[in-house]
């Protein structure tokens, strides 16, 4: 058996199954290089040790032949997503110790599934960020060269698992959250379809774009996980009443037949030349294995940032009313009830936060409603109807995921709008709704590049299966950081 | 777009933030920078289309009107700021 922390979920699962490892020595041994690991990572806002332990001695016991492929697997949590008596911050200093009484849908059908969180992980605030470096509490690094960012939101929970601190995590993905980490830390994530898994305990951003998924080594490991999460839940209005597909069962391997439409739009000035040189050559390894590859065009992608930038603000600024210092999280002094709201907003929000708050505010307002919201959503039925007309034609898209490699800590900070472009190839998944998986592919100067599947809503079989057979001739997901 | 400083402050004020004069000028320019950006949406001919608030295809989903589980008082007032008597505690609303 190789070293522990660098199991995949599947190897973990395996070695778990037949009795060769225990929970409790996984689990000890992860959480062993956490805290070796975590004063240069930083991915983790909590790890809550003790009770991880105490769960890996309690998977050990329970464990039967009926146990399922996630028992005794030790998981991370992104920060956003409610866990029952565990700190949860979402990055933020205006949730600074809040504890939720309740747990997200996705951490109880995890535990049910016999998982075991060791903690929360790091991200934007509020998930509002493509560095990590917008969290209020640390800047994840880059396990792949510390100085750089791993993206973000879902930093932590991408540099987790590429550090080998834990197999798997899940992440959340309102414009590109868990595909644009998982593609600059080398990783596999997928950002189901809206509405595939329920969102009930994820603390709200944009809440017709919100949706949870996981990130881990192989697509393998990932349908594992989207079997875990996914299906109907009645405390989410907007998940889908539908059944959740056997996804280990698509994964056959096979692509004869499989037509992968290559968006124009999507290789234009912007990308860089090496990311698009590794993007075409992980298309032509497609091709070899029997797809067939078919330029398409979505028209109003160049649309997608400009209406993002006002629906998801929108939408933001009214799931962010919540926080005024009454009902939890720390409450900064005032002469009355308003100040004091106001001044515990002013200061607790981090800058980005406060900025998405003031535009979506802005759009919002009277006189300026139908100018930019309203258009927005008119817009948006535009590039969704781009989707679905390509979808007539070919089974799924690839894309970069990622205009650049990795970045510079520090590099995007004082200009949000070259900040919000590094999510211009992610972003319009959202708006449609549709799922995208995210696929490490080759790097470019020593670091991951990351390529993007898109599907029509529901697909996810057919992305898992994609990224399977993608994933059997390549080993680009097997490379692993070298981190002390 | 530019906007204003009284603009700023304005919204800053409906959006119940407190910023500092530097804050709002700081935020001036970078919300007319990004508002200029998102200017681009206006050359799209979005005559006739219909707006996407959500993409589910679903529509008013209901559910029985029963009592179920709740949380207790004690673990609702758990990560309140202040408190007493069992609800949450804040500073006069209106001056005396």
């Amino acid at each position: 058996m190789s070293e522990l922390h660098q199991l995949t979920l599947q190897d973990a699962s395996a070695a778990l199954a037949a009795g060769e490892l225990t929970s409790f020595a996984l689990t000890e041994a992860l959480l062993e290089r956490i805290q070796r690991l975590e004063p240069m990572v930083r991915a983790f806002l909590t790890v809550s040790g003790e009770q991880a332990l105490e769960a890996a001695r309690a998977a050990d016991a329970s464990r039967s032949s009926s146990s399922g492929p996630l028992h005794g697997i030790p998981i991370g949590i992104k920060d956003v997503i409610c866990t029952r008596g565990v700190t949860t911050t979402c990055g933020s200093a205006i949730l600074e110790g809040f504890v939720p009484p309740y747990n997200a849908t996705v951490v109880e059908r995890l535990n049910a599934a016999g998982a075991i969180s060791v903690g929360k992980l790091n991200c934007d605030e509020f998930a509002m960020g493509s560095s990590t470096e917008n969290s209020a509490y640390q800047v994840t690094r880059n396990p792949w060269d510390y100085e750089r960012v791993p993206g973000g939101s879902s930093g932590g929970s991408a540099a987790a698992v590429a550090a080998g601190m834990v197999p798997a995590s899940l992440g959340t993905d309102t414009g590109g959250s868990i595909r644009q980490p998982a593609a600059l830390c080398g990783v596999s994530g997928l950002k189901p379809t809206y509405g595939r898994v329920s969102r009930y305990g994820l603390i709200a951003y944009g809440s017709s774009l919100d949706q949870i998924g996981p990130l881990a080594w192989s697509v393998a490991d990932l349908a594992l996980m989207l079997e875990a999460i996914a299906g109907h839940d009645p405390r989410d209005g907007t998940s889908a009443n539908l059944p959740v597909p056997n996804y280990r069962a698509a994964l056959t391997g096979e692509l004869r037949g499989l037509r992968v439409g290559v968006p124009r739009e999507y290789f234009v000035a912007g990308i860089d030349p090496a990311v698009e040189a590794v993007t075409r050559t992980a298309l032509e390894v497609l091709r070899e294995q029997g797809a067939e590859l078919v330029e398409v065009s979505l028209p109003h992608t160049k649309y997608a940032l400009p209406t993002y930038y006002i629906i998801a603000p929108a939408e933001a600024s009214a799931n962010l009313a919540r926080y005024d210092g009454v009902r939890y999280g720390p409450r900064e002094p005032g002469a009355g009830m308003w100040e004091s709201i106001e001044t515990t907003r002013g200061r607790r929000f981090g800058a980005e936060v406060r900025r998405r708050i003031m535009l979506g505010t802005y759009a919002l307002s009277a006189g300026y409603y139908d100018a930019y919201y309203r258009r927005a959503q008119q817009v948006r039925t535009l590039i969704k109807a781009d989707f679905s007309q390509a979808f007539a034609h070919v089974d799924l898209l690839a894309t970069p995921t990622s205009p650049t490699v990795a970045f510079k800590i520090g590099q995007k900070l004082d200009d949000p709008l070259a900040m919000y472009l590094s999510d211009i190839c992610t972003l319009p998944i959202n708006l449609a709704g549709v799922p995208g998986l995210v696929v490490p592919c080759g790097f470019s100067a020593g670091l991951p590049v990351g390529l993007q599947l898109i599907g029509p809503a529901f697909a996810e079989e057919h992305l898992l299966r994609v990224g399977d057979a993608y994933q059997r001739v390549t080993d680009w997901h097997k490379q692993r950081p070298v981190v002390a | 777009m530019a906007l204003s400083i009284q603009e700023v402050a304005h919204v800053a004020q409906l959006a119940r933030m407190r910023l500092s004069d530097e804050e709002l000028e700081l935020m001036q320019s970078q919300l007319s920078n990004i508002l200029e950006y998102i200017e681009l949406l206006q050359e799209v001919d979005v005559t006739g289309v219909e707006a996407t608030a959500q993409v589910t295809g679903l529509s008013s989903v209901l559910r029985p009107d029963l009592v179920t589980g709740a949380l207790s008082r004690e673990e609702v007032l758990a990560n309140a700021p202040d408190q007493a008597a069992g609800m949450f505690r804040v500073r006069a609303v209106f001056d005396e």
